[in-house]
């Protein structure tokens, strides 16, 4: 049985193998309309989130399957103390598959230690966030034709911005990319990616804090927000938030097919002129994000691709 | 000069850097071993100059000397028995820690969850991380 806790969980193999996936589940959608017929999906997340999770029942609703599971922590038994370990015991009884969202870091990976059907990591804190990182792999491929000899930036709060993280740890794997992180001091890449990562990797990267003079460098542009869930003290928050702010008129100093990724949601990191421009990328992220978990979600079922009569992950 | 004496039995944790003696005394739990224990700073030392000393007298060795070896690499076991040294080296760290220290971060699962054990797993770039997490260890 696999599950999908970190992003590194996946060879680089398998990995571009779930992308295929998607692409042809892009174009061939009524041929995976039933392959999970029968199937249930549980989500459980103890964190607010509005796209994920509906993206992952709108991704098992299209595969035929089903959904249960709650929106909120305080929905849950976890009100009344009951571990995550207990939590993912019973619901191995009622579901085929797990994702879980939940605010404290390494959650999903407890969950799979004892659950007896996939856990799916939707997101644990500030740590990883392993479908999105697919969903931008996917994006990535589909804007540039290649994941690898990339120029890529990250910007804004690349400290807790879960989805840096596992992208960076993803496309390290890649050869000849390199990265600008462009962040405020106190929003700097963690030391674990900089220590187990990077330097391991002998990857070549700068850390500075300027968006205006590293636009016309970059080949991808990765936005985040500065996410006020996960400041302690409000008023670094207030103080950090406006920091980086991308608008239409910067991307004249970008290429012209440099794409703007984004996790979503955002706040006023990227004003709205910019959503008409052709780099703009965050909403065909967010369509691609259905896609990349019907493909996992069949993949971490066992279930066969109709169109290629194989199971995409072994087991 | 103050003389402790010699154990027949037990094991002494030799070249601990200066002022480090009761942070060891604590990760170990020396604390509540039934057995003599010596803890001894700044002692003269030639190698270093000054270094502390532990001394534990008994026939069982403390668990988790390994991991003495990740947090000070200078540190020497020295394993006696019968009044004779039988063993004298470097530990090396193992893998995993389980249950040694516990994840600072209060954002970790481990902050909350009942009964989860606290592993930490030494990383590419030997360093001890939490396998919830990824916080770096932290002894102090």
């Amino acid at each position: 049985m696999r599950h999908l806790i970190d992003p590194l969980d996946f060879t680089p193999e398998e990995t571009n193998n779930i992308l295929d996936f998607a692409d042809r589940i892009v174009t061939n959608r009524s041929a995976y309309a039933h392959i999970a017929d029968g199937k249930k999906l549980a989500t459980l997340f103890y964190e607010p989130s509005t796209r994920t999770r509906l993206s992952f029942e709108s991704a098992m609703l299209s595969l035929g399957g089903q959904t249960l599971g709650f929106a909120d922590a305080e929905q849950s038994s976890a009100t009344k103390g009951e571990t995550v370990v207990d939590t993912v015991r019973v619901i191995s009884c009622y579901a085929d598959i797990i994702a879980m969202r939940h605010p404290k870091e390494g959650a999903p990976l407890r969950a799979s230690m004892y659950s007896t059907v996939p856990v799916i990591n939707a997101g644990d804190g500030g740590h990883i966030h392993p479908s999105q990182t697919l969903i931008d792999l996917l994006t990535i491929r589909q804007r540039k034709g290649r994941l690898d000899h990339l120029t890529v930036g990250f910007c804004g709060d690349l400290k807790f911005g879960r989805t840096v993280h596992s992208l960076v740890n993803s496309l390290v794997r890649y050869p000849g990319n390199q990265f600008y992180f462009i962040s405020p001091e106190e929003l700097r890449v963690p030391d674990y990616l900089i220590d187990d990562t990077l330097k391991p990797s002998g990857i070549s990267y700068a850390e500075v804090t300027s968006l205006e003079k590293t636009l016309p460098k970059l080949d991808v542009l990765y936005m985040t927000r500065v996410q006020k869930e996960r400041f302690f003290n409000e008023e670094d928050y207030i103080r950090l938030k406006g920091t980086y702010i991308l608008t239409k008129k910067m991307l004249q100093a970008a290429s012209p097919d440099m794409p703007v990724l984004h996790p979503l949601p955002r706040v006023d990191e990227i004003t709205p002129d910019v959503d008409t421009d052709s780099r703009a990328a965050y909403f065909q992220q967010v369509q691609n994000g259905v896609y990349i978990r019907m493909a996992l979600i069949a993949s971490l079922l066992g279930l066969e691709d109709p169109l290629t009569g194989k199971k995409v992950l072994p087991c | 000069m103050l003389k402790i004496e010699s154990i027949q039995n037990g094991v002494v944790i030799d070249h601990i850097t200066n002022g480090q003696g009761m942070n060891i005394y604590q990760l170990l739990h020396l604390e509540d071993q039934k057995q003599s224990v010596a803890l001894l700073q700044s002692v003269r030392s030639q190698k270093y100059g000054h270094k502390d000393l532990i001394k534990i007298e008994g026939e069982t060795l403390p668990e988790r000397l390994d991991i003495l070896g990740y947090l000070d690499d200078k540190i020497t076991l020295i394993v006696i028995r019968d009044g004779e040294v039988v063993k004298k080296y470097h530990p090396v760290p193992p893998e995993y820690l389980k249950n040694v220290i516990q994840c600072k971060n209060p954002r970790c699962i481990t902050s909350i969850e009942i009964g989860c054990d606290h592993i930490f797993k030494m990383s590419p770039s030997g360093i001890y991380r939490c396998i919830y997490c990824n916080q770096k260890i932290s002894v102090h």
